[in-house]
């Protein structure tokens, strides 16, 4: 799971109809300083998450698990990418919080 | 799999109750020149092997397969201990750890 | 698994319903040497690690489902050791 920054959104009209409910959203990976690293992805909300909010999302399979949870009817969803929570607050040794 | 060395070992006391009474040993991949990758993984040793040997790592889902490891919180396992490797004809056992051919 | 060494912890109000009563921890993966290696990476705490430790991280989530004994958690990272020490190429570690 990785700490990011969202930093915009993403809309599409035709998409698979598995994720036609979707809300993407535009995260930039960040370090414990809070600086980006690596590159911008598009990942899907799962907690309500807005512009400038530093969040974190997790990859891979375990990004379709919230999704079928919040959507007992669909058996499997295209999403390689899920927001799974905000931050309130990050403690760094050495970076205020 | 992963054709690695064992580089090291690694200790810990405070740990989940269902990694316990597992070795955990430091594999580096191997290249089929015999030089070292950059990273490495932690895996479970499932056959007893020491530093220094070549082995087999199976990781992931597949990881958990081993008699030791099912159904076990294990994302690398040391599935064997190879005795000869053999890369376009040629012996492993003619290169060094550099990669020079002995 | 990897070493990592713990460099704080990460507090969220609004998180899936699996994390919840959960410490999160920002863990720094570390190479065979110790340095810090690639960006940190959020786990959940199973050995009562603190600020400084080193640490065994599970980042499979097959593994981390296993662990936390959750089918449905949406979580990939796991520590699920606190390291003692480590030997390589003839040294100790930390």
């Amino acid at each position: 799971m990785h700490l990011a920054r969202v930093i915009g959104d993403a809309h599409a009209t035709v998409k698979d109809p598995m994720v036609t409910a979707a809300k993407m959203l535009l995260i930039h990976p960040i370090d414990g300083s809070r600086e980006f690293t690596g590159h911008p992805l598009v990942a899907v909300d799962m907690v309500g998450a807005g512009p400038g909010e530093i969040v974190f999302y997790t990859t891979a399979y375990e990004a379709v698990i919230p999704w079928k949870r919040l959507h007992p009817d669909v058996p499997m969803a295209l999403i390689d990418a899920g927001i799974i929570g905000i931050v309130d607050r990050i403690d760094v040794e050495g970076v205020p919080s | 799999m992963l054709l690695g060395r064992v580089v090291g070992e690694v200790w810990a006391t405070a740990k989940d109750s269902k990694v316990e009474n597992m070795t955990f040993l430091l594999v580096r991949g191997m290249r089929p020149d015999r030089s070292l990758e950059g990273g490495y993984v932690v895996a479970v040793d499932a056959v007893g092997a020491g530093l220094g040997e070549i082995v087999l790592v199976a990781q992931g889902s597949s990881a958990r397969q081993s008699e030791l490891t099912q159904g076990r919180p294990v994302d690398a396992v040391i599935m064997a201990i190879l005795d000869d490797v053999r890369a376009e004809d040629r012996d492993w056992a003619s290169f060094d750890e550099s990669g020079a051919e002995l | 698994m990897r070493i990592c060494r713990i460099a704080g912890s990460v507090h969220a109000t609004v998180k899936d319903a699996s994390l919840e009563g959960e410490r999160i921890l920002l863990a720094q993966p570390l190479s065979l040497d110790g340095e810090a290696e690639g960006a940190p990476l959020l786990a959940v705490d199973r050995a009562d690690a603190g600020v400084g430790d080193h640490v065994l991280l599970m980042k499979e989530g097959g593994s981390a489902r296993l662990i936390l004994d959750d089918e449905n958690s949406p979580v990939q990272c796991v520590v699920v050791a606190v390291v003692d020490h480590w030997a390589h190429e003839g040294k100790v570690f930390p």
